[in-house]
């Protein structure tokens, strides 16, 4: 008993980390997958309550509120349009690719934004107490609020309205970066601080090679939230631009006709899972390139707690 | 031995602390002479560390001077006079040995041959030379507090600030440790202030004992320490060495009793 319960774990921590990402994913997935099979087929069988009782079941088990996977996976490959001939899945991804132009582009202002508020505060106590609340505010502001303006504004001064939607994406990832540096470029204890003085450092010298380097490991944590957060951002700020493309345009109208075809919605509902999650890899990605294992900040209570309590 | 290195002329500190203020150092006056070793003890909060900072110019005294060979001390840190090694090693983690050493060398714009050339003969001074490319987490506490005194002597200070540098460490390595700071002392003729909770420590280590009151931190007396030239392991046991350690004692106790 105790040898099948320790090899099957056993095993899998003897592959190589990313192939164990993958299987343990591959897994986790698959579990879902029957979990979610099971609870219909159980709704089906009892015509909807809790077996040997009339206690209701929480969400109907029929096709068109839970369609079977099989059935979302077959949606994917089908037109997306009665008549065209362009698959779903590829109609998906195209707005997939738009979104994530302007995801990426608010991932990076968004980011170097937050980062030069972080620095900015360490210099000045002034410019931090004077701005952050604001910061902390920007964030209770609902962003269905902020993007219809910024869209208004943004096409008032000409600029492209992926642009628009760029800078309401901007606006959710600038937070974690901007708060998460700020912590990381105040984590040297303070006799280092007074090493650099001793060695006359000018404060450019003390922010590239003492309060950078210490700031990394705080701040890929906050460029995972970045990255997601920008992905919702930008599906957010596409709904009031009025955008024949991008994915929150798929999203609002297979919204308005799930109940005719529910699995339309949770085909675009995947492959914007899809795009958060690879964005979120390709950070990882550089996290692993530039920063050793030892010094990796992978649980940080604060970082799981302010991803807890979402940004949308 | 008789020219003062640092002056630190009726120095007092006041630290304003929320809801009051802390009088930390009260009328210090005291010279600090060229090459000597002189240790500060005293009790526990009556202003070592402060007094530390005030001579590299890390604080700014509420009154007072601090000079350093007719400069003032913020001249005397610009002009990089001052090495620091403080009770933590305070080694940048994602920095190898080497690179840790070569860090005041960078700041102050060294060649990087040159750099790794002196951080190289810093290393081998305090028997590290093998551990270059360790990452500072690889090496025991020792080890480490002997890479930050590498890292203080690299650019060749002519005077060392040391708040507490072996109060970490056990007492075998704590006793090789003092050698080795005797002997790189003896090589570089550096000027060495000592902050220390040991009375063992200061008087086998020091010129001179300078002993401070309780808050507000004074200098109650300054203590000669008449030990044979070059002091080696057996001075532990010379009775000159316990009359030492009894002088600095008593010192300290008189301060008890009058507070
Ligand atoms: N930055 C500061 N702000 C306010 N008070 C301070 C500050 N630094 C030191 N103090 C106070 O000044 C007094 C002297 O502190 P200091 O650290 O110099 O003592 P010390 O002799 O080094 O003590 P220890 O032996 O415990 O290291 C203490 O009461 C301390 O609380
Ligand atoms: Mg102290």
């Amino acid at each position: 008993m105790v040898e099948s319960v320790r090899t099957a774990p056993g095993r899998l921590r003897r592959m190589p980390a990313r192939v164990r990402t993958i299987v343990s994913f591959t897994l986790i997935l698959m579990v879902l997958a029957v979990l979610w099979e099971s609870y219909k087929w159980l709704g089906q069988t009892t015509g909807g309550v809790w077996p040997g009782t009339d206690i209701g079941l929480p969400v109907r088990t029929n096709n068109r509120a839970m369609p079977h996977l099989w059935d979302i996976v077959a949606a994917l490959f089908r037109p997306a349009r009665r008549g065209g001939d362009e698959v779903l899945l590829i109609t998906l991804l195209r707005a997939g690719l738009f979104t994530l132009r302007s995801a990426f582009t608010g991932f990076v202002f968004g980011s170097a934004f937050g980062f030069f508020l972080a620095i900015w505060f360490t210099r000045s106590s002034l410019a931090e107490r004077g701005l952050m609340p604001y910061v902390v505010a920007s964030q209770t502001v609902p962003l269905i609020a902020i993007a219809p303006m910024v869209v208004i504004w943004g096409g008032q001064a000409g600029l492209p309205t992926w642009l628009s939607v760029a800078v309401i994406s901007s606006y959710l990832s600038f937070f974690p970066v901007a708060i998460n540096a700020l912590r990381g470029l105040r984590s040297p204890p303070a006799t280092a601080t007074e090493l650099m003085k001793s060695y006359a450092a000018t404060p450019n010298e003390v922010l590239t090679k003492l309060q950078m380097p210490a700031a990394l490991p705080f701040l890929f944590p906050a460029l995972k939230i970045a990255a997601t957060a920008s992905v919702i951002g930008a599906i957010i700020g596409e709904l009031p631009a009025g955008l024949s493309v991008g994915l929150g345009r798929a999203l609002l109208s297979f919204a308005s006709s799930f109940s005719s075809a529910p699995e339309k919605l949770f085909g675009a509902v995947f492959v914007a899972a899809l795009l958060g999650l690879s964005f979120v890899g390709l950070v990882a990605l550089a996290e692993r390139r530039l920063i050793p294992a030892t010094r990796r900040v992978s649980h940080d209570p604060e970082i799981a707690a302010l991803a807890a309590g979402g940004t949308g | 031995m008789t020219e003062a290195a640092m002056t630190l002329g009726n120095v007092s500190m006041v630290f304003d602390a929320d809801g009051g203020s802390v009088h930390a150092l009260e009328g210090v006056s005291l010279d600090i002479r060229d090459g000597e070793l002189l240790s500060l003890i005293g009790p526990s909060g009556c202003g070592k560390s402060t007094l530390l900072r005030l001579l590299g110019d890390l604080l700014v005294a509420t009154s007072g001077s601090v000079t350093v060979r007719g400069k003032s001390a913020e001249q005397a840190r610009l002009d990089r006079d001052y090495g620091m090694v403080f009770q933590a090693a305070t080694l940048l983690e994602w920095r190898r040995v080497a690179a840790n050493v070569e860090l005041p060398l960078e700041i102050m714009g060294v060649e990087p041959a040159e750099r790794k050339r002196r951080a190289a003969e810093m290393l081998d001074l305090v028997g590290l030379g093998q551990f270059a490319e360790h990452y500072p987490w690889q090496l025991s506490g020792g080890m480490q507090q002997r890479v930050s005194i590498a890292r203080a002597l690299v650019f060749h200070p002519s005077i060392l600030l040391m708040d507490e540098p072996f109060g970490a460490l056990d007492e075998m390595t704590r006793e090789r440790m003092q050698m080795e700071l005797l002997g790189i002392q003896e090589k570089t003729g550096t000027t060495i202030v000592f902050v220390t909770h040991s009375i063992p420590e200061a008087a086998f280590l020091s010129d001179r004992v300078a002993v401070m009151s309780r808050r507000p931190g004074r200098i109650t007396e300054v203590i000669d320490i008449d030990l044979a030239q070059p002091r080696v392991f057996d001075t532990r046991e010379d009775p000159d060495f316990f009359a030492a350690v009894t002088q600095v004692r008593e010192s300290l106790r008189s301060i008890e009793e009058a507070t």
